[in-house]
């Protein structure tokens, strides 16, 4: 075997070394959750309200919480994302303000958690007075959710295929036509796909729900969106570092429920993208 | 020069960022002529065609000087949706949206307010007898358009245009990538359209001009060389670039 | 009356769909205009200097001392930790999944990677609290496991996914016609790999590492939950210290709205809006070069 190919060998080694280094943590993570969890899942556990200060019962207040605040986050983003998108590849021309848009979104996708929190708590649940509810903590998580929703929507619109929009237009169609009869339908999918993305990660965020929705011990359902609500992922934070005494299963059994809700919400997010790539019709 | 012009060009330019694709263009257009360009690629034939109905401006580069009227109107004065509706295109490939045979004609009336289905019916009937594939496709217009072959296709394309109702038709090398029946089959049908509408055919197949169009333009590197008859242009042009291009000394 | 309505309605759409280009512009405004508003609040009574050069974070001593220093050198550490650790182990996985792995596993990896992505950052300062840190406590004799390398630690696990995902994608935007030529003169695949393909995708891969670091800087409920709480000068990477974020994260509770605490926390959110611009608009740059 000659030098070169002596190198090679060593070096793809090792590079799969490295990769074996990341991919053994992972699973090794989620199996130490499911482990130590799994045991304390129980139907009570899901349906029932936390008692005792935490340390006995269930964690359903928590888990509609976070459903709550991801269907929120939705109503609020999805439009606002998909409008956007539509903007920037249908009707923005090659200037500075399309430039500055674009920028946006990069920073927006780069500004940290806990600022996201910190402005949520001043403009929602102060300026405008809405209080720590719902409504603050969906609103501040629709403003995170942004940027991966327009990216997505952004990419989902510029793969249709450029011939559909000159068909409408040489037909005499208006541009919101074209973009609503011969383009949007069939961005769904991409749309749909990063739609679910985006909030599968709303669902773990726990700094933004911070200051701006996040109750700890909340033990009946919410009654409006100016309500507080528990959520899983702030319920996480707090037992893991302010509840003493609390049993470490029911703390591995709420990890493990909030992984679930997350992963799911991925898994289906990977199926509606590998469905529609089979259903794709150009 | 003409008897009632349809479309008439003053000093046209058409530019993309700093290419000068078109130089002072001035044209007139006969209603119900069959005006055949031709010409050596890039000499601007397509970018003529496409001013008519402004959809060089789907290029973000675009820009023109000069007047087209239609119909002795300023076309900058007309709503693009009204323009386009007006002039209709036939492009090289035949491109069809991904939906039904019925939807794809029927998609230009609906989006212009018809949307009485009886109505679209008449419509996309009317329009497949005219574009000579409704013997065709008469059994199964809730079939996919993309199913159809290639000369289908295109013919589905002139269909579409036909249901707008335009005034006229342009044709950019429609035939390109067809065989010679659908071909004979598409200039069967031009000829029969002649009747009610005004067509411009843009081709590089020399032979297709002298077969289908009464007058004849030579366009070369944007310019407007030379104008007329056509049995007179290719039998006797007036310009020995016209010639040099017509007997294949370049193309 | 059809088409009355849509000539109505037509231009209201497109007006909403103008404006909602503007949303995100609007956001990022907003979002800064907030912070200064409420950190020029401090700095009419607390000198900017002595918030950005101040030694001691003492919030609730008399008077109260707001220096950011601890806390931007406490980020910085944890930051260098960490990027020390997922960079090498970041590109080295992006060129195997890119150029070695054969696409049955490749794809398997692929989902590894993006299963990584999704575990909350929660659950991953859970496990610190109740795994890593003790381990490390009890591997550096340490007297309490939640110091700074327990944070590095996570912290470099969580940016893996962005590291590996855009590294991964310049790698594969190499054209292959570099490979062709490489492979053409004899090269081997590692050869062509570290000499050819490497190169050409640094622009992508500076991207990526830039974006990893941002993502570092930013993350806060690990940092909150296993660095410690103490916001000193670091002197060791193995010693408790805090972050800016967590500080934010872990004050706010305790603060009074108006009180000079509360302002002075909005100020270290400005730092670090600041910091992370920075470090987003760099790495869009090299981006952009990449692209091309």
């Amino acid at each position: 075997m000659n030098e070169a190919r002596l190198r090679q060998n060593i070096a793809f080694t090792v590079l799969g070394a490295v990769t074996l280094l990341i991919v053994i943590p992972i699973l090794l993570v989620i199996l130490y959750v499911a482990i130590n969890g799994a045991g304390a899942i129980t139907w009570s556990f899901l349906t029932e309200a936390p008692r005792n200060g935490m340390k006995a019962g269930g964690i359903f207040p928590a888990i509609v919480g976070t459903i709550l605040l991801v269907i929120g986050t939705m109503l609020f983003s999805l439009p606002l994302g998909v409008l956007s998108a539509i903007y920037l590849v249908e009707y923005a021309s090659d200037n500075l303000f399309t430039r500055m848009i674009k920028l946006s979104v990069v920073n927006l996708s780069g500004i940290p958690s806990i600022v996201y929190g910190l402005f949520g708590f001043t403009a929602f649940v102060l300026v405008l007075r809405f209080g720590t509810s719902i409504l603050a903590g969906s609103l501040t998580l629709a403003i995170m959710s942004l940027p991966v929703i327009i990216t997505a929507s952004k990419e989902a619109l510029e793969s249709v295929p450029f011939t559909y929009r000159e068909i409408s237009l040489s037909l005499g169609a208006t541009r919101w036509q074209t973009v609503r009869y011969c383009v949007l339908p069939y961005a769904i999918p991409g749309i749909l796909t990063g739609t679910v993305l985006s909030l599968s990660r709303a669902a773990g965020e726990t700094a933004p729900i911070l200051f701006t929705v996040a109750a700890f011990y909340l033990p009946r359902l919410p009654r409006g969106a100016f309500d507080q609500v528990m959520a899983l992922p702030y319920h996480l934070y707090v037992i893991s570092t302010q509840v003493p005494n609390i049993p470490l299963s029911l703390s591995f059994a709420t990890a493990l429920v909030l992984i679930a809700i997350v992963f799911l919400m991925n898994l289906v997010s990977v199926i509606l993208r590998a469905h529609y790539r089979k259903k794709r019709l150009w | 020069m003409v008897n009632e012009p349809i479309v008439q060009t003053f000093d046209l330019n058409c530019y993309f960022g700093s290419v000068h694709a078109l130089k002072n263009v001035n044209i007139e257009i006969a209603r119900n002529e069959i005006l055949g360009i031709i010409g050596p690629a890039n000499s601007g034939k397509t970018t003529f065609l496409r001013a008519i109905n402004r959809l060089n401006y789907l290029q973000r580069t675009y820009s023109q000087t000069g007047e087209i009227l239609l119909g002795g109107r300023d076309i900058r004065k007309i709503n693009d949706n009204l323009l386009r509706k007006k002039v209709g295109i036939i492009f090289a490939l035949p491109q069809v949206l991904p939906i039904s045979i019925f939807d794809n004609v029927a998609y230009g009336p609906k989006v212009h307010g018809t949307t009485n289905k009886e109505t679209l019916s008449r419509i996309v009937e009317e329009a497949l007898k005219k574009a000579y594939l409704w013997e065709e496709v008469k059994d199964r217009l809730k079939d996919p358009a993309v199913r159809l072959s290639g000369g289908q296709q295109q013919r589905l394309c002139i269909a579409r245009t036909l249901a707008v109702e335009p005034e006229v038709i342009l044709y950019d090398e429609p035939c390109s990538g067809l065989d010679p029946i659908s071909t004979a089959k598409v200039e069967d049908a031009m000829q029969q359209l002649k009747a009610d509408y005004t067509q411009i055919l843009v081709t590089n197949n020399t032979k297709q001009a002298s077969r289908v169009s009464e007058r004849c333009a030579f366009f070369l590197m944007g310019e407007l060389v030379e104008i007329g008859p056509t049995h007179d242009l290719f039998t006797h042009p007036g310009d020995t670039r016209t010639d040099d291009y017509i007997t294949g000394r370049f193309g | 009356m059809k088409r009355l309505w849509r000539r109505i309605s037509e231009p209201i759409i497109e007006s909403c769909i103008r404006l909602s280009g503007l949303a995100v512009v609007i956001f990022v405004f907003l979002i800064f205009l907030f912070l200064l508003r409420d950190s020029l609040s401090l700095f009419r009574h607390y000198p900017l200097g002595q918030f950005l050069l101040g030694r001691k974070w003492l919030p609730i001593s008399d008077p109260p001392q707001f220096g950011v220093i601890p806390l931007l050198l406490g980020s910085v550490y944890v930051t260098f930790w960490a990027v020390l650790i997922c960079v090498p182990l970041g590109v080295g996985s992006a060129m195997f999944i890119a150029e070695v792995a054969p696409k049955a596993i490749k794809n398997v990896l692929k989902s590894f990677v993006e299963i990584l992505a999704a575990i909350p950052s929660v659950v991953l300062g859970f496990l610190g609290i109740i795994w890593l840190g003790p381990v490390l406590r009890d591997t550096f004799h340490l007297s309490t496991g939640m110091c700074g390398l327990t944070g590095s630690l996570l912290l470099a696990f969580m940016a893996l996914p962005t590291i590996i995902s855009i590294s991964e994608d310049a790698l594969t935007g190499v054209p292959r016609t570099y490979r062709e030529a490489a492979y053409g003169l004899g090269a081997t695949h590692w050869q062509t790999l570290w000499r050819v393909i490497l190169p050409s995708a640094s622009s992508g891969i500076v991207a990526a590492v830039m974006l990893g670091i941002g993502r570092v800087v930013g993350e806060t409920m690990v940092v909150l939950m296993v660095t410690g709480n103490a916001p000193v000068i670091p002197t060791s990477i193995l010693q408790p210290l805090r972050t800016l974020t967590a500080t934010i994260a872990g004050e706010m509770g305790e603060t009074v709205g108006g009180s000079e605490h509360y302002y002075a926390l909005f100020a270290v959110g400005l730092v670090l809006f600041v910091i992370t611009f920075i470090i987003n608009f760099i790495a869009d740059l090299f981006l952009r070069r990449a692209r091309k």
